[in-house]
């Protein structure tokens, strides 16, 4: 004891390290936590209960004078004494403890309740490695952290707080954003986590996660550790790996390793983020007060592209940026290939919006860009002289396909966990033994699940792809079936101006026709001298491969995979399917909602524009729903938009010039 | 009344008066009065409770608010390091409204350019008034006015059990205008530290408050403890290893133990002298005249301890001793071995020195006369 100090001086004996008790209960109002001080009623609660159950008792303040002062009618006294404390304490004792304090524990209650059956206990094969996630929706499908499954085979086993084990399979992978889609297998009503708004986040809201540390949910429950957010929109740097957290939460949350891919909830049990990082640097691999989540929003932008069973990329904008002397963010390097260079945006231009955010550090730019999935279309909005210019971008791919393929397969550039010196060290459990692809045993799908994963490359798992291929191409089908319209197609309509026009589209040869002028395509001669020519032959190849691909369908058009969902301008948004017919590219971009196509984009290679198509205003003709008006961008004549007055299946198959005049 | 119930110490309750009304009676009525009294009360107390309870149940927003307006007083602050894991940042908080900023004496001061970062992402160069070496404290000064700001004096005392929040740039994730870190934790022990020599050491003596909360991370020294309210508590220390546990240990320094030393360094009392215009003697004073062997300068900044004195040496007639910390030589601070031997270098080595020194708790002040020991 230290007599100059009024408090209670410390040896440094561990067991003096943990907290008073009493005062160390938390209670949580709305979204911050109350503590027993400020409640007022709590220690006198404490005191009578401390009386009634006759513990012993100190032998200085209140209840050592108390004592002493019945000590003379012991029995009586006591007896009196706690009569009337006990009528005082049920009278009021319910009151005492405040209903609002009853009120706000019972929603930290319900709040873990609420969130705990969701989440997911992942152990990896054979004891090594495992990890944390969450279930999203009731079909199964959860989040976890890329480098939790990176020890798994294609199938897991999870557990959940219900005491069931559950068989799992791998969805979609974001090797970049380091996170992963399984499915829970069995059921179609797990218990689900509810996304929350991640931007409404703020630093000193109450959150808790909940997970697998150090795997200790070998009896299915999970860990809860309770904290706060200590910061929002964080950018951590990629650590020696292409892993990179963007706009993430940073929490106080204790984050160890084993809580990586498992939930941070808010005060309410909504999920906010997927723990995922931490920062450590001397201290060993255990929780430093820091932990990082990948926000909801970020998992929500990424939700269709990873349930394609893709290796997911992240996207990049095509330009960079620095901060100048002023604090405006400049663009300090543009790759002249990109389509924002295109556009007529040049070094040193301002960079004020992208995405519909404000952005003012480069941070701030990083923490924006990496929130989404390549192939992503935003507006962004450029400043030079004054003027303010705003395109409208399709966002590429950061890495190369190769380079994804073998960052999962492990083969280079594997995110293992970095050195202990290294600040950012995903906590992902225990490390994974060093294992590479043809050490992985050989996978054995559990009893009913085999047809739920199909290799390939490029893929996690191909059978989520062709499951929502299928998907959008039935739906679509069911109110748009050309399948038997194979003879040629004239179309007959009128541009911008009302001038006639009239299109004709064939198996080989494909024809444009106006007042003044014509053009043929023809499929079976060499494209490339076609298309530098003058004149709408981009848009006539695109309207070829538009009828192709609603008479023969995504699988006999091409190579037609399922991309995800993304924004489309001025419109809902859509499905993108990407087909690859002979060497062309078309993006095919279905309306989700009606399901309708809603645009097409045709790609002649990667570095020019592609012919873009929007069909809107589809109607019944002659029993087939087809639009009646499309809105064309780089069309190689002054054609706009199109307004389709009748469409007509010709007899005679090959389209040219004869046929179109 | 409330504020009775509330104290679970409850010694404010023993005035002596109160202590000799209960124990003189002896008769019965007396003390049954006594228990309904004290029935009454509680009773009321617990009444009251409720109606001061309800009135306590702000917004969520409030506590938003709180976290925000403590963040907008922090800075954040880069400088010298860098190397073998020295971390070239820290954090700092503002104390007045025209650009005083306090935060902790450390390599990050020592490089030619300190940049002092504010909550809104402007970003200044900051001035060294001066420093603190025994409190390892030091002064920036900036030039800006009309800063959110703590005062130091409205600054509020803690004690176990007190919840409280951390505020600091820890692991430098904060940048521009990006606001720096919170934690939540609690107060778990008021203490002095056992530091030991090297790196992760403290000079500070005082108590400290010790957080559960693991507040103590790179970059986080100079951030501030407040409590719930967003009141100034404490300044978060160094990086810290305790010498009897060998254990990370989490504190910060009370306010209290910081004002004297800050106003004087505003008064300027505790400057930093620049010496480059003063001649060097031809035959200055050396480590080993004195006797004394230092431990290895093995890191970067490493504080001056004495590791060994030479017997019958000058430092040994003075009676320095083993692990004695060097503080000062002639009133020039000297913060690490490399400091200290460039101050050396001023004095002549037949002149008299003055040493400061730290021993354990103790400050002890020598002087060495090596004309008059030569003599002897």
């Amino acid at each position: 004891m230290d007599s100059q100090n009024t408090s209670r001086s410390l040896d440094l004996d561990p067991i003096h390290l943990n907290h008073p008790t009493d005062l160390r209960a938390l209670v949580w109002e709305g979204n911050q936590f109350l503590s027993l001080e400020n409640l007022k009623c709590e220690p006198w609660a404490v005191r009578h209960r401390t009386f009634a159950e006759a513990r012993p008792l100190p032998r200085h303040g209140l209840f050592a004078q108390v004592q002493q002062l019945i000590r003379p009618g012991a029995i009586v006294w006591q007896l009196v004494f706690s009569l009337f404390l006990s009528v005082a304490c049920t009278a009021n004792g319910q009151e005492a403890l405040s209903p609002a304090l009853k009120n706000s524990e019972q929603q930290r209650i319900d709040a873990v309740a609420r969130a705990v059956p969701s989440a997911v206990s992942i152990f990896g094969p054979g004891g090594n490695g495992g990890g944390s996630g969450v279930v999203i929706s009731a079909d199964g499908f959860a989040v976890t952290n890329f480098h939790v499954i990176q020890s798994c085979k294609e199938f897991m086993k999870c557990s959940m707080a219900d005491g069931n084990l559950y068989d799992a399979v791998i969805v979609g992978i974001d090797p970049t954003g380091d996170v992963a889609l399984i499915k829970l297998l069995g059921r179609d009503d797990f218990p689900a986590a509810k996304l929350a708004d991640s931007d409404s986040v703020q630093p000193g809201d109450a959150c808790f996660a909940v997970g697998n540390p150090f795997l200790l949910a070998t009896n299915f429950q999970p860990t809860v550790s309770y904290g706060i957010v200590s910061g929002t929109h964080r950018y951590q740097y990629p650590s020696g790996t292409i892993l990179e957290y963007t706009d993430c939460i940073q929490t106080d949350a204790a984050i160890n390793p084993g809580n990586s891919g498992g939930p941070l909830f808010n005060a309410l049990g909504e999920l906010i983020g997927i723990n995922g990082r931490g920062s450590f640097e001397k201290r060993g691999r255990v929780n430093v007060g820091v932990g990082y989540a990948i926000s909801s929003n970020q998992v929500k932008l990424f939700l269709s592209h990873l349930k394609s069973g893709r290796l997911v990329d992240h996207a990049t904008a095509g330009f960079t940026v620095a901060t100048d002397g002023e604090g405006d963010v400049r663009i300090d390097g543009i790759l002249e290939s990109s389509q924002v260079y295109r556009r007529g945006v040049r070094e040193d231009d301002l960079l004020v919006e992208f995405a519909g955010r404000e952005i003012k550090s480069v941070n701030q730019f990083k923490n924006v860009l990496g929130i989404f999935p390549k192939g992503w279309r935003a507006p962004v909005t450029f400043r030079r002289d004054g003027n303010l210019t705003t395109v409208y971008l399709r966002l590429q791919g950061v890495h190369a396909a190769e380079e994804l393929v073998g960052v999962v397969s492990g083969n280079k550039n594997r995110p293992t966990m970095p050195p202990k010196k290294d600040p950012n060290d995903p906590p992902g459990g225990p490390e994974p033994k060093s294992e590479s692809v043809d050490a992985k045993p050989i996978v054995t799908a559990p009893a009913g699940f085999e047809d739920m994963h199909e290799s390939q490359p490029g893929f996690a798992n191909y059978h989520f792809n062709r499951l929502n291929r299928d998907r959008v191409w039935s739906q679509f089908r069911s109110q748009c079936d050309f399948s038997a319209q194979t003879l040629s197609w004239r179309i007959v309509g009128k541009d911008q101006n009302g001038k006639s026009i009239s299109i004709v589209l064939g198996d080989t040869k494909s024809g444009l026709k106006t007042d003044d002028d014509a053009w043929v395509l023809d499929m079976a001669e060499d494209l490339m001298p076609q298309m530098q020519s003058d004149g709408p032959a981009h848009l006539l190849l695109s309207l070829h491969m538009w009828r192709k691909l609603l008479i023969l369908g995504p699988d006999k058009f091409g190579q037609t995979i399922y991309w995800g969902s993304v924004p489309a301008r001025n419109a809902e948004p859509v499905d993108l399917l990407i087909a690859t017919r002979d060497i062309i590219e078309s993006n095919l971009l279905f309306n989700s909602r009606s399901g309708l196509l809603h645009g097409l984009e045709v790609f002649l290679d990667a570095d020019r524009d592609p012919c873009e198509i929007t069909f809107e205003e589809y109607q019944s003709v002659e029993e087939l729903n087809f639009p009646r008006k499309l809105t064309v961008r780089t069309s190689g004549i002054d054609l706009k938009t199109f307004t389709i007055d009748r469409i007509e299946f010709l007899d005679k198959s090959p389209a040219d010039k004869e046929s179109v005049e | 009344m409330i504020e009775i119930s509330l104290d679970t110490s409850s010694s404010r309750l023993m005035n002596p008066s109160t202590t000799r009304w209960f124990q003189s009676p002896q008769t019965s009525i007396v003390n049954l009065a006594a228990v309904f009294i004290w029935s009454f009360v509680s009773f009321f107390i617990a009444q009251h409770a409720i109606a001061l309870q309800d009135d306590r149940s702000s917004p969520p927003a409030s506590f938003r608010n709180v976290v925000r307006q403590v963040q907008a007083k922090m800075v954040k602050i880069v400088g010298g390091g860098g190397v073998r894991g020295w971390e070239p940042y820290q954090s700092g908080f503002c104390i007045s409204e025209d650009g005083y900023v306090l935060t902790s004496w450390s390599y990050v001061l020592e490089a030619e350019v300190v940049s002092v970062t504010l909550d809104d992402g402007q970003k200044y160069d900051g001035k060294l008034v001066g420093y603190d070496p025994q409190l390892e404290i030091a002064v920036l000064k900036i030039d800006t006015n009309g800063l959110s700001h703590f005062k130091l004096d409205s600054a509020v005392p803690a004690r176990p059990g007190s919840r409280v929040l951390a505020f600091s740039n820890l692991y430098g994730v904060a940048t521009g205008n990006d606001p720096v870190s919170v934690q939540s934790g609690v107060v778990s022990a008021i203490t002095k530290l056992a530091s030991r020599r090297g790196a992760f050491s403290t000079a500070f003596t005082g108590d400290v408050y010790l957080v559960d909360a693991i507040t103590n991370n790179p970059g986080a020294t100079g951030g501030v403890v407040c409590d719930r309210k967003g009141r100034l508590v404490g300044m978060i220390g160094k990086e810290f290893v305790d010498a009897k546990l060998d254990t990370w240990l989490n504190f910060a320094i009370p306010i209290d133990a910081l004002i004297n030393s800050v106003s004087e360094i505003r008064n300027g009392s505790m400057v930093v002298q620049d010496r480059s215009q003063t001649r060097k003697p031809s035959e200055p004073m050396t480590l080993n005249l004195l006797g004394i062997v230092l431990v290895p300068d093995v890191v970067d900044r490493t504080p001056p301890f004495v590791d060994r004195v030479v017997p019958g040496s000058l430092a040994d007639k003075v009676g320095l001793r083993l692990d004695d910390l060097i503080i000062s030589i002639d009133g020039q601070l000297c913060s690490n071995i490399k400091a200290l031997e460039q101050q050396l270098e001023y004095v002549d080595r037949d002149a008299k020195m003055k040493l400061s020194v730290r021993r354990g708790r103790e400050f002890v002040e020598v002087t060495i006369n090596p004309t008059a020991t030569s003599s002897n």
